[in-house]
């Protein structure tokens, strides 16, 4: 690891979450004008989310009587910072992750579990008791939710032997199974599709929030510009956990099909890395229609036992029968 | 951070019942329907006061709600836009000068306090259209564009 390195890495990682956040913003307009198309409102502009954050920085941010001052703070921050610190570690379309070989699968997991503890403890703080209801709903369905995508990680990686995600996204996982291994890797892909709403907070899985029953849960006491971290937060876990099931399912790339030419640059073509951009940012798109939107607009909000029982009991036994399917065809 | 042109853009809208008949409200979210769509301005019914900006009020303010309702514009973090929706909040309408009724909410609130009326029983969305607009006309007013 030479000097001209890190200050390359250094650079891309100053850059990055400005890219992650305009990302974030970018996908929840798409989201909002998808939903609204398919209900036939013509809906907001896509730059509606940007500016809805630039208000809520602009308005008057209350604390709370009942809050405690620091975690009521800090809750939004952290909730922002995980998911912008998790960008570095996973592959974006052609480039491997910036901090590759000091951080793999694990560490993403632990990372995306971060937001919802900040944002359960942000609302136990806040002293209302719509946010305690609220936070102890996140709580809840962040233990459902964990252990079908735990179960669904775990897979993948048994069968690259490696938890290092740059290894994984090197050779798509569909081309090492047989027919029952992607029978089993269908399933499982179904059991991540499931999680996505659930670690989004989107609509089966919003208990937590739920506008209609608890006035915004977690939230319900967040005004201002801690308001609008969180939104941001909202946005950049899209990005990161659309780029997850990018790397773990779906990892090709336009220029392992075809071979660009034109000019070159440190020895890759330029128009195959731009194509690859594209290509990896419709996916992304694809990924966040198919989870969020379609869902979003298809179904309404479960009750949070039954959110729960979803999680522990269909979709587990569905990542598991996926996970013997693959590991038999490795055995016979 | 300075109050700018984008605040208009993305009004988040929180609806208080403060004795109404429910007419005002059902036309509330008629606006919200693929007829009007009120989304396409950046509006957004909201749960929270705290979230919100603009505050609706519908129905004259019952003495049960008169103290809920000062506390929900209490609770509304600044600048806000207080809205009343229909003949009742604006005047009392047919519950003048009744005995259960403490309002209408411009009697309640400090003199001076700048209050946009959307009159009709029920409002028709059209005119709560009519009203976000007055609205838009107030913050103007505020940044100091009228000039």
């Amino acid at each position: 690891m030479n000097f001209e390195e890190w200050t390359l890495r250094l650079l891309v990682i100053l850059v990055l979450p400005f890219i992650g956040i305009f990302l974030g913003l970018a996908y929840k307009g798409f989201d909002r004008k998808i939903s609204a198309m398919m209900q036939s409102r013509i809906g907001p502009p896509l730059r509606q989310p940007f500016r809805d954050v630039k208000k809520l920085f602009m308005k008057e941010n209350i604390i709370p009587d009942h809050a405690v001052a620091w975690v009521f703070h800090g809750a939004p921050l952290f909730a922002l910072i995980a998911p912008l610190v998790a960008l570095a570690y996973l592959p974006l379309g052609p480039f491997e992750p910036v901090m590759e070989g000091y951080g793999d699968l694990i560490l993403i997991l632990y990372l995306l579990a971060i937001p919802a503890v900040a944002m359960a403890m942000g609302g136990l703080a806040s002293g209302s008791p719509y946010a305690t209801v609220g936070a102890q709903r996140e709580l809840v369905l962040m233990m459902s939710y964990e252990f079908p995508l735990a179960i669904a990680a775990v897979t993948i990686a048994w069968k690259y032997e490696s938890f290092s995600l740059a290894a994984i996204s090197q050779t798509p996982v569909w081309s090492m199974v047989g027919p029952m291994g992607a029978l089993g890797l269908l399933l499982i892909a179904l059991g991540l599709f499931a999680v996505l709403p659930g670690e989004l907070s989107k609509v089966p899985f919003d208990q937590a929030e739920a506008e209609t029953e608890l006035g915004g849960g977690l939230f319900v006491e967040y005004s201002g510009r801690n308001l609008g971290v969180f939104y941001l937060a909202e946005a950049v876990k899209m990005v990161v956990v659309g780029a997850l099931l990018i790397a773990l399912l779906f990892p090709h790339n336009i220029s392992q099909w075809y071979s660009f030419g034109g000019p070159e640059l440190l020895g890759v073509s330029v128009l195959g890395t731009v194509a690859d951009v594209l290509f990896f940012l419709f996916k992304l798109l694809i990924i966040i229609y198919a989870g969020v939107s379609l869902v979003r607009v298809a179904l309404a909000r479960f009750q949070i036992d039954k959110a729960s029982y979803f999680y522990w009991v269909p979709m587990t036994l569905l990542g598991l029968l996926g996970t013997v399917l693959v590991v038999m065809e490795g055995v016979i | 951070m300075k109050l700018t042109k984008t605040f208009d853009k993305a009004l988040w809208v929180f609806h208080v019942n403060s004795g109404s008949c429910n007419g005002c409200d059902i036309e509330i979210v008629a606006a919200l329907t693929p007829r009007y769509d009120v989304e396409r301005f950046g509006i957004k019914l909201v749960g929270s006061p705290r979230h919100a900006d603009v505050l609706l009020f519908t129905g004259p303010v019952t003495r049960k709600m008169k103290e809920r309702v000062l506390r929900v514009i209490d609770q509304t973090p600044e600048p806000k836009v207080v809205m009343v929706v229909g003949n009742c909040g604006s005047t009392t309408g047919v519950f003048y000068d009744s005995y259960a009724i403490d309002g209408p909410i411009d009697t309640l609130l400090p003199p001076g306090t700048h209050i946009v009326y959307v009159t009709g029983c029920p409002v028709r969305p059209e005119n709560l259209i009519n009203g976000v607009k007055e609205a838009w006309l107030y913050l103007e007013k505020l940044r100091g564009d009228d000039k």
